[in-house]
């Protein structure tokens, strides 16, 4: 079990506190770090009253960034919240509908768009006083872990703007000044697309000074406001609708232009363009510099016009940009083409002959990376100003084929980490899954969505977060074998307790639905949540799912406090699957997530050996002639600190396992063992660190015991020397 | 600029080429990032722009991630970087392990006009390559030689170990490799003020960092020694088991009684005087046997090897280097030395095994290393250790073998370091003067005899398909469930050969079942080549 959290503020698994003393500087001074620090720095220089959202990678660092900085905020008077989902964050900026005070919130798009597009349609539909911000995180490309859509859609059906700016600090800080005094100017809420490799750019801009909220929302309590017109309810929902046509988006394009939002590089004329996202700078330039076409500086021969903003788009800006050339690109990533479809219209409407190009040479599907760009690019001026082309432009020496590795090199898919406490609960649905056959299993979205890849392959959907035991809901009725479905305790805070639980309460379902409880919100980076057993300064914790789980109505509710114990959660899963009982069974299997297990326990337990108290520490181990090579253990764990090596030993043919260094000791490769009744390898060796005298005595006693056992029988045989 | 400007091609900025590109190719968990900080770092302490993007989130859990960093000597304007690599772009790849290296060349990362590529040639197997009943290991050569082809420079040496043995971890070796390989324009000192900046584990990581520099600046790449060793091909050789052994234990050698090792000294100068290939093997095939039960045992082996060498000759094995024999002599010692509980309990009880466990879990002085066992006996195991009488008679009854299997079947943890505990393994090690006697060695003795004359028989009309006979052995292994799995397997296995003989592609057949047997634990795919199999035999017959 977790010993309680000594300290007091949220904890997730980076800390920022280091960071956070330079989001205190002002004027005059250089502020240098990563792109979501800038953001944060971004927002306290522009006067936002509250900030919010849910975390999500790649801007879970962002929420990280707000919480390890929530004292200082506490100073200028903004309130942080921790939001239980992104609907809730985007509800919360309903705060500036009637008071003008600025909000922003964050979470991973489109995931958390998806959820959040509730409140994100009524706030747009009412529209706002004071700046309401949303920065999306658009995981999107390499590294991102949904599925690929675009933010783009949410803007456009709710016209919410968007802003995608260069991914440079001073041109995402200067996205947060301009995007709340577009939203202002266009009582418009504004979102701020940042992309993955944006989020976490190492970069410089020049510091402004914090700024406290002109009204903070403390102050606003005392004097509430409310105005029937900004209510989505008939007749005033269908004046918004007008009103978003015919005051906000002209007032928006009026900020757009005025301020010259939207850039422009290279020279005025040329007989091509390019019009870019403003996402898409560095790797459009970094084609031009490769094709000859720019410097290092960006300085480029190629007119660019630069969409900072997205949405809407200025026709005119656009149509001048158009003139006097032949041939337009555009660079826009991602599918539907929305902008392409717009500016095509504009074109078209403006009987305007210039030729465009866009995903003819560049594909429809798929990230811009590199090669793609250059081949797009490459391509577009081939066939459209190939005079301009230096020499290796036009005849580019290609480098030959990689070798393909494509047999050698295996596959490396995220998995669960060394020590995972939920390894051992899929070994058991494993060994169940032996027992009993196949079930129909629903995952969910969380690190035990890593049970889909092998050596586990449980699973067959993940629909949504918190959805695990909804998407089994068709199954509900039951039949010979029950359905199973996965949750985390993260998706169990953020939806699943309605959308899932009481939804599978309400209709008396059949299924069994296991709650995956380590302690946080693990897969974004160890965030405390509503269970969280740390100790929390600013947030409630500790607050048990059974107890929800029996709120709602829940009455099979059984509690597992180690997971690693696998004959009790075989035995358990094995109840449930079982049981006559009618209406939904649920297991709550907890363990503290290794990773921050180890962050948390490391530095204490170092310290307390140092201090000379008694600390066990255990390990495991393989007997290395004791194992035959058959892996079936490897089959019920993929832990990273088992693997393979090869024994020293000319009659075998096979590796065999070892354990490595990396291990702590967790337990699930003995439990494996035994509850599976694979062999026995494997023993654990627990480490006492300074030992108690009685104890060290005793252990001399038995050693001595041994020793002489040991002797005798070696004095009537032969061994090996090495095992002898 | 006006139109004529635009006309006019420019030569492409020379400081273009003074960009470098750095990509970083690691495992999550392997500290990629830290690695990164220190670049940045290193290059804005010398004046460099630099600019560094990493993918964030669920990816980096233990999954393959990827770091990049571009820097250019700082001009008072800010350089447009790119936030990703490109393929045939990158001036420096640093792979924190092998496979990883592969995949940046697969990418496209590794080209021959400017790549030096910085490998740790080390192997952190991912779980595909775990799960295979057999060996599923990617072949680290086929990467070395592609890493050889691809790149302008090739750096790659086992980084991993020279980090453990300075007591650091991988990101101080790789960066102790860049150093080395002069790749950056940078001076050794300003690596080290950035290790020393960073202000955690410096002297651990600046001892990896030293000895990991020194290495690199010598260009090393590795040996086909080390790969081997480092490295392994499919199916053969990972680095030896790092079986932490006493000082002056030689692993050719026995200890016991000096009248047992006069003995013994006997016996070995038999197995030596063997033919070549066979004696190499019967001399290991006999001291694991020796080890495993007595001298005695050792003699029945060896007996048991001159005969089937006597065969072997009159088959006219010479000419093939007495290559059944050889098989004979390891697959026949580890027949003998089948696993059972007396095996496991006499090496869970051995003199030297508190020693290994205290040195392989790097316990230090005066710490207590507490060792338990995860034992699982069922009631086969108990039959097993029976008198092959009684065991024969508990078997047949029902109720009997119910009601022993309720006593005897859980999970034991057994205390091992507590006297009690390991009493009771080693009075079961001790059964061993008895085992000759028991029901299980009746059986393995039975099933010995049946596979040895099923090759035997072979010997005379196809040589070649008689020695994959005797390697089907290697199908069994493990204890209760994937023993018995590994028996049904042998026993296809064996079908399977029995069907294809008199065949001239026999051996090839019966060693693809062998392989089929070893790619998944359920044996579907041996069902798939046994069903090939029976296809053209059957519609042979018919």
């Amino acid at each position: 079990m977790a010993k309680p959290q000594p300290k007091g503020s949220p904890m997730a698994e980076r800390s920022f506190k280091k960071e956070i003393e330079h989001l205190r500087i002002g004027a005059g001074e250089t502020f240098r770090g990563e792109g979501i620090l800038a953001i944060t720095k971004a927002l306290l220089e522009n006067g936002v009253g509250y900030v919010g959202g849910y975390q999500g990678a790649p801007i879970s660092h962002l929420m990280d960034v707000l919480a390890d900085a929530e004292d200082l905020m506490a100073e200028l008077g903004i309130r942080f919240e921790a939001n239980a989902s992104e609907a809730a964050a985007a509800a919360m900026l309903a705060a500036s509908v009637h008071y003008p005070i600025r909000g922003a919130v964050t979470f991973k798009s489109t995931v958390g768009t998806n959820v959040a597009s509730d409140a994100l349609a009524n706030l747009a539909s009412g529209g706002v006083t004071g700046g309401a911000l949303i920065i999306v995180g658009e995981d999107y490309g390499e590294g991102s872990s949904i599925m690929q859509e675009r933010s783009h859609a949410f803007a456009m059906k709710s016209q919410i703007w968007l802003l995608d700016p260069r991914p440079n600090l001073p041109s995402i800080t200067d996205a947060v000044t301009h995007g709340f005094q577009l939203s202002e100017a266009s009582n418009t809420p504004v979102m701020l697309q940042v992309r993955i490799r944006c989020c976490h750019v190492h970069g410089a801009f020049q510091a402004k000074d914090n700024v406290p909220p002109p009204l903070t929302v403390k102050d606003a309590l005392s004097e509430p406001r409310r105005d029937t017109n900004r209510i989505v309810l008939p007749p005033a929902s269908f004046r918004h609708e007008h009103e978003k046509i015919e005051k906000r988006w002209p007032a928006a394009v009026d900020y757009i232009k005025s301020h010259g939002l939207n850039e422009r590089f290279g020279p005025d004329a040329g007989k091509v363009g390019i019009v870019l996202q403003g996402g898409m700078y560095n790797g459009v330039i970094r084609a031009l510099q490769r094709l000859g076409l720019a410097d290092v500086y960006g300085d480029t021969d190629v007119p660019l016009y630069c969409l900072n903003v997205t949405y809407p788009l200025v026709e005119d800006e656009f149509l001048a940009f158009c003139e006097g050339k032949d041939a337009v690109l555009i660079v826009e990533e991602g599918q539907p083409d929305y902008i392409e479809q717009a500016l095509r219209s504009i074109l078209h409407k403006a009987g305007h002959a210039v030729k465009i190009a866009g995903k003819d040479v560049l594909p429809m599907a798929g990230e811009y990376t590199g090669q793609v760009m250059l081949d797009g690019i490459e391509s577009f001026m081939v066939r459209h100003a190939p005079d301009i082309l230096p020499d290796r432009g036009r005849a580019p020496n290609r480098p030959a084929a990689p070798p393909d590795l494509s047999e050698v090199v295996p596959g490396r898919p995220p998995g669960f980490c060394t020590g995972c406490p939920e390894r051992p609960i899929f070994a058991a649905m494993k060994l169940v899954e032996e027992e009993m056959g196949p079930h129909q299993i629903s995952a969910d979205i969380g690190c035990h969505l890593f049970s889909i890849m092998p050596p586990f392959e449980i699973g067959g959907t993940t629909m949504g977060y918190g959805l695990g035991p909804a998407s089994n809901a068709a199954f509900d009725g039951g039949g010979e074998k029950r359905p199973i479905s996965i949750m985390g305790d993260g998706g169990f805070w953020h939806n699943g307790l309605s959308s899932s639980i009481g939804n599978a309460v309400f209709n008396k379902s059949d299924g069994v639905t296991i709650v995956v409880d380590n302690y946080y919100s693990a897969a974004t980076g160890g965030q405390d949540i509503l269970s969280s057993r740390a100790s929390n300064r600013t947030k409630a914790t500790k607050n048990p799912i059974t107890d929800a789980l029996k709120g709602v109505g829940v009455k099979w509710v059984r509690q597992i406090d180690r997971t690693y114990d696998v004959g009790r959660m075989r035995k358990t899963l094995r109840d449930a699957l079982t049981t006559d009982h009618e209406g939904p069974k649920v297991i709550v299997a907890s363990s503290e997530c290794m990773l921050n297990r180890q962050r948390r326990e490391k530095p204490l337990l170092a310290k307390a050996i140092k201090d000379g108290r008694r600390v066990e520490r255990p390990k495991f181990g393989v007997d290395e002639e004791v194992c035959t090579g058959d892996h079936a253990c490897m089959r019920l764990s993929g832990c990273p600190s088992l693997t393979l090596k090869m024994p020293d030993d000319p009659l075998r043919d096979d590796p065999i396992a070892h354990i490595d260094q990396s291990c702590v000791g967790c337990g699930n490769c003995g439990e494996v063992a035994d509850a599976a009744v694979l062999c026995p390898s494997f023993y654990q060796a627990d480490l006492v660190h300074n030992p108690g005298k009685a104890e060290s005595r005793m252990a001399r006693w038995h050693r001595r015991a041994i020793d002489w056992l040991q002797e005798r029988r070696a004095s009537t045989r032969l061994a090996r020397e090495v095992v002898r | 600029m006006n139109d004529a400007a635009i006309l006019e091609p420019k030569a492409p900025d020379m400081r273009l080429d003074q960009v470098v590109k750095l990509a970083v190719m690691a495992v999550g968990g392997q500290g990629g990032g830290v690695l990164t900080n220190w670049i940045v770092d290193l290059a804005e302490r010398n004046g460099y722009a630099v600019q560094a993007t990493s993918v964030a989130g669920v990816a980096q859990r233990t999954g393959a991630t990827i770091y990049y960093v571009e820097m250019l000597p700082e001009s008072g304007r800010q350089p447009v970087f790119a936030l990703a690599p490109a393929e045939g772009d990158v001036d420096i790849l640093i792979a924190a392990e092998m496979m990883e290296a592969g995949r940046a060349i697969m990418r496209g990362f590794v080209t021959s006009d400017r790549t030096t590529l910085i490998a740790s040639s080390h192997r952190a197997l991912a779980v595909s390559e775990k799960i295979v009943p057999g060996s599923g290991l990617a072949d680290s050569s086929a990467v070395a030689k592609a890493a050889g082809e691809s790149a302008a420079r090739f750096i790659a040496f086992d980084m991993e170990e020279m980090a453990r043995e300075a007591g650091s971890v991988i990101s101080a070796s790789l960066f102790g490799a860049l150093a080395g390989s002069d790749a950056l324009p940078f001076e050794v000192e300003t690596y080290r003020e950035t290790i020393r900046a960073s202000g955690r584990g410096v002297e651990a990581s600046l001892a990896a960092f030293e000895i990991s520099r020194e290495a690199a600046a010598q260009g090393r790449t590795p040996t086909t020694v080390e790969l081997d060793k480092d490295a392994p091909a499919p199916g053969g050789t990972l680095p030896p088991a790092a079986t932490p052994v006493e000082e002056d234990a030689g692993p050719e050698r026995m200890a016991g009684p000096d009248g047992m090792l006069r003995e013994w000294a006997k016996l070995s100068d038999r197995a030596t005087a063997l033919p070549g290939p066979v004696a190499e093997m019967a001399r290991v095939g006999l001291r694991k046997l020796v080890d495993y039960q007595d001298l005695d045992y050792g003699r029945d082996y060896l007996d048991r090897l001159d005969a089937i060498l006597a065969r072997d000759r009159t088959a006219g094995g010479e000419a093939k280097a007495f290559e059944f024999t050889a098989t004979a002599a390891k697959y026949l010692a580890n027949a003998m030395a089948y696993d059972d509980i007396l095996r496991v309990a006499d090496l869970k009880t051995r003199r030297g095994r508190f020693a290994r466990i205290t040195d392989e879990m790097r316990a230090p002085e005066g710490t207590l290393v507490q060792v338990t066992e995860y034992l699982h006996p069922g009631s086969a195991e108990a039959i097993s250790v029976m008198p092959r009488r009684l065991g024969a008679w508990v078997e047949a009854r029902p109720n009997a073998l119910r009601r022993l299997d309720w006593l005897v079947n859980r999970g034991r943890r057994v205390r091992t370091d507590r006297l009690a505990g390991f009493t009771a393994l080693y009075l079961a090690a001790g059964l061993r003067r008895w085992r000759r006697s028991l029901l299980r060695h009746g059986r393995e003795m039975d099933h010995i005899d049946a596979w040895m004359t099923a090759a035997l028989g072979r010997i005379d009309s196809d040589y070649a398909h008689a020695v994959e006979t005797l390697k089907i052995r290697r199908l069994i292994k493990g204890y209760s469930d994937t023993h018995a799995r590994g028996l049904a397997k042998f026993d296809k296995a064996m079908s399977g050969a029995a069907l294809v003989e008199g065949r001239e592609d026999a051996a090839d057949w019966t060693a693809r079942l062998i392989a089929a047997a070893l790619k998944d634990p359920k044996g579907e795919a041996l069902e798939g080549a046994l069903q090939t199999i029976r296809s053209f035999t059957t519609a042979g017959s018919a």
